[in-house]
């Protein structure tokens, strides 16, 4: 019981200070967000540690913090494995293809009436296809390894990109346009110095969006078939194994590099769409 | 190759020049019968009420619009012709300069579409950079200017690949008197200097009557030319002139065109 006293003394007493850090001079500054955050995330851990122990709830529902940190620490060529796996390999390389699938596709859409009418169906119609329905099919098409993984990240963000850069390649406004035509700009001029800078922001909407869908479809694919390595597959065999401390290191692993793909694209995003009114300072 | 050019050569030559949009309501004639000549070194003003065809027209010249019936030519060719060709420099109503573009890299930006020499390129965007009195701003970006800067960039940027024709379509409609007024002046400073035919749309009598050597008064619906306007101001024209009585006389004919144009749909 006083372990659960504690934890809600914690999380006041985090509270308290996270308050006091965002009203001082100390909250607007870059080291004080940053702060403000680490604390935060802090707080949540130790208050979860402390209820876990002091509530005595089983670890398979729930692992306290330290026990995932230790299997963390204790399994670290398994999960660098099952990381260059999933991420590196399957979700990765599945990114890169369907992205420059969708901005490719895209570019021909804006180019042509025709495809404009016939791709974009296909494309909606490919992204309605449910994944659970689709990833053993293509897993019998591409292999156990991750090819597949590939294949399904390729069909998951392929429609998100293709929808935001055909929104982006609309978006400079048409004085911007006939200016180009004053010059006597060819389409490709056109595309390469006014429509692709102005679709920039879309693009990067699509990326950002495509970074968490790709993680997760390359996770779930391995659910339908995988090498014995590779995060979906260590998920599924230690759920059935009850490892939950396993599990969650896995979900801690895939967190973090969800979080670090988003964060390097949004970091990206910064230094290109700079002149864009939600990016000026 | 300028000097090769008769002084009084036809530049611009519109001959029963009709356009009718087809819209959801219905044809709506947009010119009709316009029959006006531009000569070389002409400074044009076109003024009337909104719907009256004169930024249409000016389009028509740009080849942004093409007309339904009669003729047009620019530098003796189709308006496309002589916008493949590099024929003019237009200034639209907003600066429209690309925000992801420095200023000189937004002048720098036709040099690169008609293949200048990176030298080049250098070379004239200071040039004009001076002439606009921007000197020293080529490394902001556009949000960074003010309204009447952003503006003169934009001219900037027309005058940059050095086409004999300027289109203006109301370049300062969106700044306040004091700097319309000073950047009148800079224009007519400009086209004394650079000795191009500049076309000039404005929704304001004293702009129209202290730029221009010869004005245009049109009427709406349809749009149509009510009155052409040769001015006997001289050229040289302080700022004083519009308190003169020539000036004032001119203005009072301008005023009178644009009425009877409104009278005819009463």
């Amino acid at each position: 019981m006083i372990l659960v006293f504690a934890a809600l003394a914690i999380w006041l007493a985090g509270w308290a200070l996270n308050m006091a850090l965002a009203r001082s001079w100390f909250g607007e500054s870059r080291a004080g967000r940053i702060s403000i955050a680490l604390i935060f995330g802090g707080t949540v851990l130790l208050v979860w540690e402390l209820l876990v122990r002091g509530l005595e709830v089983s670890p398979v529902i729930l692992p306290p913090p330290s026990v995932i940190g230790g299997k963390i620490a204790e399994s670290l060529p398994v999960l660098w494995a099952d990381f260059v796996q999933t991420v590196l390999k399957g979700a990765l390389s599945g990114f890169v293809m369907g992205c420059g699938a969708g901005v490719l596709a895209a570019i021909l859409i804006d180019r042509s009436p025709f495809l404009q009418k016939g791709l974009l169906p296909i494309g909606n119609f490919v992204a309605a296809l449910p994944i659970v329905g689709v990833a053993p099919i293509l897993v019998m098409w591409f292999g156990f390894d991750w090819q597949s993984k590939a294949a399904v990240v390729v069909i998951m963000v392929f429609f998100p990109m293709l929808v935001n850069t055909v929104a982006g390649l609309q978006a400079s406004e048409r004085m911007q346009r006939d200016l180009m035509a004053t010059w006597g700009a060819g389409y490709w001029q056109s595309l390469w110095k006014l429509r692709l800078p102005a679709a920039m922001p879309f693009i990067f909407n699509g990326l950002k969006i495509s970074s968490t869908l790709a993680l997760i479809g390359a996770i779930v694919a391995e659910f339908f078939g995988s090498p014995i390595v590779g995060m979906g597959f260590r998920i599924s065999t230690e759920v059935g194994r009850l490892g939950l401390d396993m599990v969650w290191a896995e979900i801690a692993v895939a967190a973090l590099a969800g979080s670090a793909l988003y964060g390097l694209i949004a970091l990206i995003e910064r230094g290109v769409t700079f002149w864009h009114p939600s990016q000026r300072h | 190759m300028k000097d090769e050019v008769t002084p009084m050569s036809r530049v611009i030559e519109a001959r029963d020049l009709n356009l009718v949009f087809q819209t959801a309501d219905g044809p709506v004639q947009a010119l009709k019968d316009v029959n006006l000549t531009i000569n070389r070194g002409d400074f044009v003003s076109f003024i009337g009420p909104s719907g009256c065809g004169k930024t249409t027209f000016l389009r028509c010249i740009a080849a942004l619009e093409h007309p339904t019936g009669g003729r047009l030519t620019v530098n003796g060719m189709t308006p496309d012709q002589a916008r493949m060709a590099r024929a003019y420099g237009y200034v639209f109503q907003a600066a429209g300069l690309y925000p992801w573009r420095t200023i000189a890299g937004n002048i720098r930006l036709p040099l690169e579409i008609m293949g200048f020499s990176k030298a080049d390129q250098e070379e004239r965007v200071a040039r004009v950079l001076d002439l606009v009195e921007l000197s020293g701003f080529g490394k902001k970006f556009p949000w960074q200017l003010s309204g009447g800067m952003q503006q003169r960039a934009s001219i900037a940027r027309a005058l940059a690949f050095d086409a004999d024709i300027l289109l203006m379509d109301e370049p300062f409609g969106a700044l306040d008197e004091i700097v319309r007024d000073r950047l009148n002046e800079e224009v007519l400073k400009l086209w004394a200097r650079t000795g191009k035919t500049v076309a000039f749309v404005t929704h304001s009598i004293p702009e129209a009557v202290y730029l221009s050597t010869k004005i245009v008064v049109m009427s709406p619906r349809p749009g149509r030319i009510s009155d052409v306007i040769d001015s006997p101001l001289p050229r040289e024209r302080p700022l004083e002139i519009r308190d003169s009585r020539e000036f004032i006389e001119i203005a009072h004919r301008v005023r009178e065109g644009l009425r009877a144009g409104h009278g005819d749909e009463l």
